[in-house]
């Protein structure tokens, strides 16, 4: 049972939080210059974006959910279980980003889920 | 040429070029930059979780029981020189995926990384010599037409002109 909880918090909080990463990366703006001061100096504007806390604080559940379930899974079984985030995070980007996706996106993210799950039958 | 986007922020932004070959460029550019950090992902990421995976095994399972329990637990995670190693390459792999993320898609940039299964069984297959089935084979194959589909579609779709 705890190990299904710690699957859902990898799954659920690690999308969660990239999706959060991926909004206040856009309210930051596009990166141009990566000269390393240049990305050194980027990190305080970084942090002021509060959705980069928001999704900071959701990816590390899922850093130490994943830590523990590591410690009594196996790498292989862990890893393709976020396989399941693929149709979240298009999902997500959609409705939460505003982003376009195409009949031709979900096509290649309906691959993308269905490739690694036969990779997860594959394994076991 | 005088072009207004508009970002998530709701910050109207306004950008000058000169013309139709600036503008390839930058088109060009923002390809190649995106296809860079990804490619960074691919190899970094699954590092990373082999690297934690290979160091949490030689801790053992945790035992959350009790207070000194738990930081000796966290003593030992911290004092592994193989959990480092995997905690470099997770955070390599974030600084591109922030960075990727400043101007593309996350519904392109996510799948288009799954290419770290296909770089995982290539490898597992060509240098460690493992033993890969036909059906992940079959799986590996179906990633990279699905990667390969997400990347004919535009990186950004939430700024204009790009």
């Amino acid at each position: 049972m705890i190990v299904l909880i710690l699957y859902l918090l990898i799954v659920g909080a690690g999308t969660g939080g990239e999706l959060c990463i991926a909004r206040g990366m856009k309210v930051v703006g596009e990166v141009k210059d990566f000269r390393p001061l240049a990305l050194l100096g980027l990190i305080p504007r970084v942090l002021r974006v509060p959705w980069m806390w928001a999704g900071v604080g959701l990816m590390a559940t899922a850093f130490f959910s994943l830590l523990a379930v590591l410690s009594k899974e196996n790498v292989s079984m862990v890893v393709p279980v976020t396989a399941l985030s693929y149709g979240a995070g298009a999902l997500g980007g959609k409705l939460f980003l505003n982003e376009q996706v195409t009949p031709r996106r979900w096509a290649g993210v309906l691959l993308v889920c269905v490739g690694v799950a036969l990779v997860i039958v594959g394994r076991s | 040429m005088f072009l207004k986007n508009r970002d998530l922020a709701g910050n109207v932004q306004a950008e000058t070029d000169g013309g139709f070959p600036s503008r390839m460029k930058t088109s060009t550019d923002l390809h190649f930059k995106t296809y860079l950090l990804i490619f960074l992902m691919v190899i970094f990421g699954p590092l990373g979780n082999v690297f934690l995976g290979k160091g949490m095994k030689e801790l053992g399972p945790s035992s959350t029981g009790s207070i000194t329990g738990v930081v000796g637990f966290v003593f030992h995670v911290i004092s592994s020189g193989t959990i480092w190693l995997g905690i470099a390459s997770l955070l390599t792999f974030f600084v591109a995926y922030t960075l990727v993320l400043s101007w593309a898609d996350y519904s392109y940039v996510q799948p288009a990384s799954a290419a770290a299964y296909g770089m995982v069984a290539l490898l597992g297959h060509f240098v460690l010599r493992e033993v890969v089935s036909p059906l992940r084979w079959i799986g590996v194959i179906l990633i990279c037409c699905g990667v390969l589909v997400v990347g004919n579609t535009p990186p950004s779709t939430t700024i204009e002109g790009k």
